[in-house]
């Protein structure tokens, strides 16, 4: 029997929405799918060779719960519902949102993007990288991680025609 | 511990072990495929996980790859598995 295959556009370049394509395409090789992901526009920054530049943004978010990941329950569960005006004057709002996030992660035992997209790359998921997003952004294929193969929407339809399930994260 | 209790004709295996305790979706899935490449056809992978979530993934995971599971149990939060490599 062919194996099932499963297509995802990444279009999202932060910490928060690495996870669904990263986790998804992961999991889904584990079940036997071939598995290619497309990545455009901010999904790009998904596949330079540095993660650490992955940020989360809280400003604009009402979503987002503002958990601390230290100190007593009582504590942790406190929800700071901090208002988008300060959030947006405080300088470096963004890199203490995104360590204390990165904190809850390892608290939580959830996989670090590195760790996650290392395991994909293990599973022989098919990274592709949008040529015309690397241009138009002024990016150098010397950024990305090895193993990416640059093409365009021609490129993903090829095989996202042929696909089980196609996801657009 | 009724874990302890092996299948009959594995009396002489001792199962492999997996310990995914502390570990998040969707990691005790990948690690238990990765578990069971390492394994022969018909050899039994016992997983222990903390993921409450595991409970219903781990019957998906079989149901979609052919692996047995053969049990499921609880103990105090822990979730102890099962499986047989297809």
């Amino acid at each position: 029997m062919e194996a099932k295959k499963m297509a995802i556009i990444a279009t999202k370049g932060t910490l928060d929405w690495a996870y669904p394509p990263f986790i998804l395409a992961s999991t889904a090789a584990a079940l036997g799918y071939e598995v290619q992901i497309f990545f455009t526009f901010y999904g790009l920054q998904l596949l330079k060779k540095d993660l650490s530049g992955l940020k989360i943004s809280p400003l604009g978010n009402p979503g987002m719960p503002m958990k601390m990941p230290f100190g007593p329950k009582w504590f942790k569960g406190l929800n700071w519902n901090i208002p988008n005006a300060v959030q947006s004057l405080v300088p470096g709002y963004e890199n203490i949102a995104t360590s204390l996030m990165k904190q809850t992660i390892a608290n939580n035992g959830v996989a670090s993007i590195p760790e996650l997209r290392e395991l994909c790359v293990e599973a022989d998921v098919k990274m592709i990288g949008c040529q015309m997003t690397v241009e138009l952004f002024g990016f150098d294929h010397r950024e990305f991680m090895d193993g990416v193969e640059y093409g365009g929407a021609a490129t993903f339809f090829e095989f996202a025609g042929e696909t089980d399930i196609c996801l657009f994260i | 511990m009724p874990i302890r209790s092996r299948p009959a004709g594995c009396a002489q295996h001792r199962p492999k072990q997996l310990d995914a305790r502390g570990l998040n979706c969707p990691l005790p899935i990948l690690r238990t495929k990765k578990s069971l490449s390492e394994l022969a056809s018909g050899q039994i992978l016992k997983i222990n996980s903390t993921d409450p979530g595991s409970v219903k993934d781990m019957q998906a995971f079989a149901k979609q790859t052919g692996n047995e599971l053969l049990s499921t149990t609880e103990n105090g939060g822990e979730f102890v598995y099962l499986m047989r490599k297809h």
